[in-house]
């Protein structure tokens, strides 16, 4: 940000994720005539739209042609400028998916995804509008940088963040109609770097994207019932915060990931390795899609059912709390 | 601006990249032949007349771009690059081979002066339009950005995402080439999947169309020079080639899309190319 500027725009709590990122968007366009925007008929629903409405002549639009957008981003990257790119999280990892990897990743361009719309929060839009493979498609691509933010304070830190990212960068956010977690932006926001939400001794729940405030309410739950959660709002899935994981791993011993995505593939495979490579055990568990697809419903309908609502990740921790573990008595020489 | 160079001058570059495509697949031990001979006399024109490229600064950015969209003919374009002064000539005797910047298929990572890495079909167009966008953004409006596609990759898709949206934004700094060879992996274009008036869906698409034989340097000098001249559309070359062009056994023939030569059918080829 450059010196001196504020970010009055916008309300985290009458606007949407999606609308503060082309809010902030615009701003940061105010300052950097590097930043162009690309979109294939979506600017509306991404909001990339109140970019282009600030500056007409720096916003491409490809009509409903996903390769097209993301080919075209990587050719305007080319030029020295530095595009975003916004579909819904769906078209982007797939449709346009060999684009971003090829044409994007594999050149190193510094061409920003910002796709809305992922997990389940295009509830009734049903299966071809819900993305849950979005997490392990991006994070097998080299080169890419892939962040979830929990709600539109940190979209907003995120989309300034990721101007000094040197390469291509991977954002995912919902349809909107979250509440807000943070109470303003007075807050660290470090790409790479996990955000302890609150402190516990018993159990770590890793999260990221929309059920980060779920975590962070079943935690207060529970500490009312005597049980102490950690919450690590792994904001950045890659690369991923090892060293806030192994922390974890060692100072509470069990570990439960909470995922608006398959279970195969995202945030909780990516912590299970960080945890298998070291070599520690721990109780586990991953709470997201169990490799199904979802069904109709209004996302937080489809939230509870998949438990990513609060009432549900905290039975999913008292379950893992009655898991066994297997005792080490070097354990604590070993941190 | 195009430089002045003469037709024969042309010839000349083209016979000397047929003879670098052979020496290169003969290195790398096979290669993509087929489509990087039909292509040679456009490459070598590009090179050696119309693009503006400095090999001492080859990334300024009043540069002209090219995108070589059929990229498993970097067979023929790396030795361009040599030719050209971007790359020494010793990279050829390397292609192909174990960590070698100058593989199958091009990267733009690893070759100097070269714009973008290509190798999956229907990649070229997009990017090109998207540098095309770009430039004319930056205020730019002297560089082109010339696309080389091959015919069977007309199938794709995202090539005519990419025609339309080329079209729409009036890309008139945008020329895309399609090597009309006729062939394709499994056989004819015509038979495995028709692309046919070729020239008319661009035309349908509101590109400005030239035609010409790709394989005439005279011909091809002339399409360029138009290209290079007009204005308010992006243009479209439909250059009809032989695939194999300049090696007997190779002209025309499906299975010489790619191959490798014994030590007899190497000679055959050099002195085919040298009597052209």
């Amino acid at each position: 940000m450059a010196e001196g500027t504020t970010w009055t725009t916008y309300d985290a709590n009458k606007m949407t994720s999606k609308e503060i990122y082309g809010k902030v968007l615009a701003e940061l366009g105010e300052t950097n005539d590097k930043i162009v925007g690309v979109t294939a008929d979506l600017a509306k629903s991404t909001n990339i739209g109140n970019f282009g409405d600030r500056f007409p002549e720096r916003l491409f639009n490809v009509g409903i042609a996903e390769q097209n957008l993301f080919g075209v981003a990587a050719g305007l990257a080319k030029t020295g400028l530095i595009p975003f790119a916004s579909t819904f999280a769906i078209f982007a990892c797939m449709r346009g998916g060999e684009q971003i990897r090829t044409d994007i990743a594999y050149q190193n361009l510094p061409v920003k995804v910002i796709a809305t719309h992922g997990g389940l929060s295009f509830g009734p839009a049903g299966t071809t509008h819900h993305c849950i493979e979005d997490y392990a498609i991006m994070r097998a691509i080299p080169n890419m940088t892939v962040v979830i933010p929990a709600d539109g304070f940190e979209t907003a830190k995120a989309v300034r963040a990721c101007i000094n990212v040197d390469g291509p960068f991977y954002m995912r956010v919902g349809r909107g109609f979250e509440p807000p977690m943070h109470d303003n932006e007075d807050f660290d926001f470090e790409i790479g770097k996990a955000m302890m939400l609150k402190d516990g001794s018993d159990i770590t729940v890793i999260t990221c994207g929309i059920p980060t405030l779920q975590a962070r309410e079943a935690a207060r739950d529970l500490e009312a019932e005597g049980i102490s959660v950690r919450v690590l709002n792994m904001h950045t899935l890659k690369p991923i915060d090892k060293e806030a994981i192994m922390k974890a791993v060692v100072e509470t011993r069990r570990i439960l990931t909470v995922e608006e995505h398959n279970i195969v593939g995202g945030l909780g495979d990516a912590v299970a390795a960080v945890i298998a490579e070291s070599g520690k055990g721990c109780a586990f568990t991953k709470l997201g899609i169990p490799d199904e697809y979802g069904v109709i419903g209004y996302p937080e309908d489809l939230y509870a059912r998949y438990k990513l609502d609060s009432t549900g990740i905290a039975e999913t921790v008292k379950e893992l709390l009655g898991k066994e573990i297997e005792a080490d008595e070097d354990w604590d020489d070993e941190d | 601006m195009p430089r002045n160079v003469t037709v024969d001058e042309l010839k000349a570059k083209a016979k000397e990249l047929r003879l670098n495509i052979i020496k290169t697949a003969n290195y790398a031990g096979s290669g993509h032949v087929g489509g990087s001979l039909s292509a040679a006399d456009f490459i070598a024109a590009l090179y050696f007349k119309y693009l503006n490229v400095d090999k001492d600064n080859p990334d300024m950015f009043e540069r002209d771009r090219f995108i070589l969209s059929k990229g498993h003919c970097a067979l023929a374009y790396v030795p361009a690059l040599a030719m050209a002064g971007f790359v020494p000539m010793e990279s050829l005797e390397h292609f192909n081979h174990y960590e070698s910047a100058y593989g199958m298929h091009p990267d733009s990572r690893k070759i100097r002066g070269c714009d973008a890495s290509t190798g999956s079909l229907g990649h070229g167009l997009p990017m090109g339009v998207g540098m095309a966008l770009g430039l004319r953004y930056q205020g730019n409006t002297t560089s082109k950005v010339v696309v080389l596609m091959g015919d069977g990759e007309q199938n794709e898709g995202s090539v005519w995402e990419a025609a339309m949206a080329g079209a729409h934004y009036k890309l008139q700094n945008l020329i895309a080439i399609v090597d009309r060879n006729k062939l394709m992996i499994d056989g004819p274009t015509e038979q495995v999947m028709g692309i046919d008036p070729i020239d008319k869906k661009y035309e349908a698409f509101g590109w400005h169309v030239i035609v010409c034989n790709g394989n005439d340097m005279q011909d091809v000098d002339r399409a360029l020079s138009e290209a290079w001249a007009h204005e308010g559309k992006p243009v479209a070359i439909i250059s009809n080639t032989e695939k194999g062009y300049g090696v007997k056994r190779f002209q025309g023939k499906v299975p010489w899309h790619y191959g490798s030569m014994n030590s007899d059918l190497y000679k055959e080829a050099i002195a085919d190319i040298e009597s052209l």
